[in-house]
C-alpha cells in the first residue's frame, strides 16, 4: 500500500452568521495516497469549497470556524500549525487553484510577477531568478515567455488558467487542491487544461484533490471519488466502485441525471427537490427528503459509514443492504 | 501619452472660458459700485466718473468681457487690482505658495490618516475600531471647518500653549491649519477606502495570494490596497484641488495670506479683476488637478496602461 499523504478525520467545519449556523462541513473522513488523485463531487453547495479552503487553512474567521476534527498532511496536523508555519506550507507543499480563472489573477500585477511572488516566498532566489523561473513556468504550461510582462486582462480564459495552474505548480507542491479547475471554460479547452494538469502532475508526482461536479472529469483525471452532499461524504472508494458499483441513492441519482447517447432518452432524469437548507439540516439522513428509497428510520436517524469493501465506503443503510444482495447474488 | 495630455489640455480651454463668463456675468449682475466702494462714500461725482472712466466700466458687458479674454490670450493680462493698482496674476502668483503649502500638508494629513484608518477598518470589518473609525469619520463630514479650526486653537494654543494660533512664520504655525483642512477630507477618504478595501479584500486573487502562502499584512497593501486605490485616488484628486481653492475659510481663521483669503477680501471690496482673476486661476488648477490624477491612473491601472501603450506604436 502507498504511503498517505493527506488524511481528513472527522472535519466539522461551520459558518457562524448572526445567530445562524451554516453547516458547511460535517465529519468528513477522506485520504489520500502520494501521486493519487481524488475526486470530490457534489452539486453547488455542498460544501466541495469549504472543505479545499480548510485543508489549505484561509476560511475567513470570523464567520468560519473548524469545530473539530484532523487534517494530517504528512504526518502533521495542519489544524495544530501556527500562522507562521502554514505560510510556509502554503503554496510550497500544498497550493490551490481556484474555480474562475477570471478573478483569480490579481489585475494590476502582471502575471510574471505573480508567478514570480509565490517563488520568491518559499525559494531563497533573487528577483532575477525569481522572474526567470517565472518564464520557465509559463512555456510550461504554453504560454511564451515573453508574455510575463503582460496584464491579466491581455489573455483568454484559458490562458488565465494556465496562470493560475503555473502559479500553483510553481513550487512544486506535494498536494494540488483544484477547485472546478474547468468549470469556468468551454469544453475544447477543459480539455486541453485537463491534459496538461495530468501531464504535470505525473512529471512532478503531485496528489490531488480535484473539486468537480463533472463525472466526464472524473473519468478522465481520478484514482478515487468522494461524493459529496450536504457537507458530508455519502459515498466514497476508487473511481471503480463509484462507476460500476456506486450504491447511494444520492449517487445513483447523479449518474441518471446524466445524458445517455446509447437510449433514446427525451428528457434527464433530474434529482428531484433541493439540497437541504445548510442552517437547518435534517435530523435524519441529509438525503431522506429527496431519496426515493427513504423509510421512517432514514428520516429519524443518520446512517453511518460502512466499509462494503476495503475500498469501497457508504453512509446509506438501504445502498448496503442492496451492494450486500448484488455481491450475494452476482 | 503626450497626445493624450495635449489633448486633455485643449479640452480646459473652453472649461476656463466659461468660468470665465460666469464669473464676469455674475460680477457684472452684483449690485454696488467698485467705484464708490474704492473710492469711499465721500467720493466726488467727478471722481467716480474719472475712476469708471478709467476702468472702462461704463463700456457694453460684452465689450468688458471681450477685453478682458483678450487681454488673457494675447497679453497673460488678468488685469489690475482696483485698490492696489497691481497686476493681479503677481498677487494672485505671490500669494500661491501659501495655499499649496496648506494644500499639500492638509493633503498628506488627510491621505495618511483617511487610508490608514480606511484600511484598518475594512481589515476589522464591525469591530470597535471601525464603530469608532466610522463615528469619526462622520464628524468630520459634519463639523464645519472653520468651527473645528477654532476649537483646535482654543486647545492647542489657548489652553495648552503648544501651538501659535495663527500666521505663517515656521513649521510649528502650519500643524493647526493643515489638520484642520486635512481632517474633513481625511474623514471622505477613508470612508472610500474602507468601501474599496471591502469590496476587493472578499475578491478570489486575495484568496490566490493566501494559497501563495503570502503574509496577510503583505497581501493588504500589495494585493488588496493597490486594486482599491484607483476610486480612492478620485476622491483624493477631488479633495487636494477642493483644498486648492476651499480653504478660503481655514485661511482666514488662521491668518495665512493665501489665494482663498484675497479672493474673499476682494469680494468684499467689489475689486472684480481681482475675483475673476482668482476664480478663475483657482479652476484652472482644480483642472489641473483632475489632469494629474487622470494621468496618474493609467500608471495604477494596467487597462489604461496599456490602452495608451498601444496607440502610442
Amino acid at each position: 500500500m502507498s504511503e498517505t499523504i493527506l488524511e481528513i478525520k472527522n472535519l466539522t467545519i461551520h459558518y457562524v452568521v448572526d445567530k445562524e449556523t451554516v453547516e458547511a462541513v460535517n465529519n468528513v473522513n477522506l485520504q489520500i495516497n502520494k501521486g493519487e488523485t481524488l475526486g470530490l463531487v457534489g452539486e453547488t453547495g455542498a460544501g466541495k469549497t469549504t472543505l479545499a479552503k480548510g485543508i489549505m487553512g484561509i476560511i475567513p474567521n470570523p464567520p468560519g470556524k473548524i469545530l473539530n476534527g484532523e487534517i494530517i498532511f504528512e504526518g502533521e496536523n495542519l489544524l495544530k500549525k501556527n500562522k507562521k508555519e502554514m505560510q510556509a506550507i502554503r503554496g510550497e507543499k500544498i497550493s490551490m487553484i481556484f474555480q474562475d480563472p477570471m478573478t483569480a489573477l490579481n489585475p494590476v500585477m502582471t502575471v510574471g510577477d505573480q508567478i514570480a511572488e509565490v517563488i520568491r516566498l518559499h525559494e531563497h532566489v533573487s528577483p532575477k531568478e525569481a522572474t526567470d523561473k517565472a518564464k520557465e513556468m509559463l512555456e510550461m504550461v504554453g504560454i511564451p515567455g515573453q508574455r510575463a510582462s503582460e496584464y491579466p486582462h491581455q489573455f483568454s480564459g484559458g490562458m488565465k488558467q494556465r496562470v493560475v495552474i503555473a502559479i500553483a505548480l510553481a513550487c512544486r507542491p506535494e498536494l494540488l487542491i483544484a477547485d472546478e479547475p474547468t468549470t469556468a471554460l468551454d469544453v475544447t479547452i477543459q480539455m486541453q487544461v485537463l491534459d496538461l494538469m495530468n501531464n504535470l502532475k505525473k512529471q512532478l508526482g503531485t496528489s490531488m484533490v480535484l473539486i468537480t461536479h463533472d463525472f466526464g472529469v472524473v473519468a478522465e483525471m481520478c484514482e478515487k471519488v468522494a461524493i459529496m452532499y450536504a457537507g458530508e461524504v455519502v459515498e466514497y472508494g476508487t473511481a471503480r466502485d463509484i462507476f460500476n458499483h456506486g450504491c447511494h441513492p444520492y449517487t445513483r441519482g447523479l449518474f441518471e441525471s446524466l445524458p445517455s447517447l446509447n437510449e433514446d432518452q427525451p428528457r434527464l432524469k433530474p434529482i428531484v427537490g433541493l439540497m437541504p437548507d445548510p442552517t437547518q439540516l435534517p435530523v435524519g439522513c441529509n438525503f431522506a427528503p429527496r431519496c426515493p428509497y427513504c423509510t421512517d428510520a432514514c428520516k429519524e436517524r443518520k446512517s453511518d459509514m460502512v466499509n462494503l469493501t476495503e475500498t469501497h465506503q457508504v453512509k446509506c443503510d438501504y445502498a448496503v443492504r442492496k451492494f450486500r444482495e448484488e455481491t450475494d447474488n452476482g | 501619452m503626450a497626445k493624450y495630455i495635449l489633448k486633455r489640455l485643449l479640452m480646459m480651454l473652453p472649461v476656463l472660458l466659461g468660468v470665465a463668463f460666469v464669473v464676469f456675468t455674475l460680477m457684472y449682475i452684483t449690485p454696488g459700485d467698485p467705484a464708490k466702494v474704492i473710492l469711499g462714500e465721500s467720493a466726488t461725482p467727478e471722481a467716480i466718473a474719472a475712476f469708471r472712466q478709467e476702468m472702462g466700466l461704463d463700456n457694453p458687458f460684452l465689450v468688458r468681457f471681450f477685453d478682458y479674454v483678450k487681454g488673457i490670450i494675447f497679453h497673460f493680462d488678468f488685469g489690475t487690482s482696483y485698490q492696489t493698482k497691481k497686476p493681479v496674476l503677481g498677487e494672485i502668483l505671490s500669494r500661491f505658495p501659501d495655499t499649496v503649502t496648506l494644500a499639500a500638508l492638509s493633503a498628506l494629513v488627510a491621505v495618511v490618516v483617511g487610508v490608514t484608518l480606511g484600511v484598518i477598518s475594512a481589515v476589522k470589518q464591525y469591530s470597535l475600531f471601525d464603530n469608532l473609525a466610522s463615528i469619526i469619520g462622520l464628524l468630520g463630514v459634519a463639523m464645519p471647518n472653520f468651527w473645528m479650526g477654532m476649537m483646535l486653537v482654543l486647545i492647542f494654543a489657548v489652553y495648552l500653549r503648544w501651538l501659535p494660533a495663527s500666521g505663517t512664520y515656521g513649521p510649528k504655525y502650519w500643524i493647526l491649519p493643515s489638520l484642520t483642512l486635512g481632517f474633513i477630507s481625511a474623514a471622505s477618504i477613508m470612508r472610500t477606502t474602507r468601501s474599496q478595501m471591502l469590496e476587493v479584500i472578499r475578491q478570489d486573487y486575495i484568496d490566490t495570494a493566501r494559497a501563495k502562502g503570502q503574509d496577510e499584512m503583505v497581501i493588504i497593501l500589495r494585493h488588496a490596497l493597490r486594486n482599491a486605490m484607483i476610486p480612492i485616488i478620485t476622491v483624493i484628486g477631488i479633495q487636494f484641488g477642493q483644498m486648492l481653492g476651499g480653504s478660503v475659510l481655514v485661511e482666514t481663521v488662521f491668518s495665512i495670506p493665501g489665494v482663498g483669503r484675497y479672493m474673499i477680501d476682494a469680494i468684499k471690496a467689489r475689486d472684480y479683476p481681482v475675483v475673476q482673476g482668482t476664480v478663475l486661476f483657482l479652476s484652472a488648477c482644480f483642472s489641473f488637478v483632475n489632469l494629474g490624477v487622470d494621468i496618474l491612473y493609467t500608471f495604477i491601472d494596467p487597462k489604461m496602461k496599456t490602452m495608451y501603450a498601444k496607440k502610442k506604436s
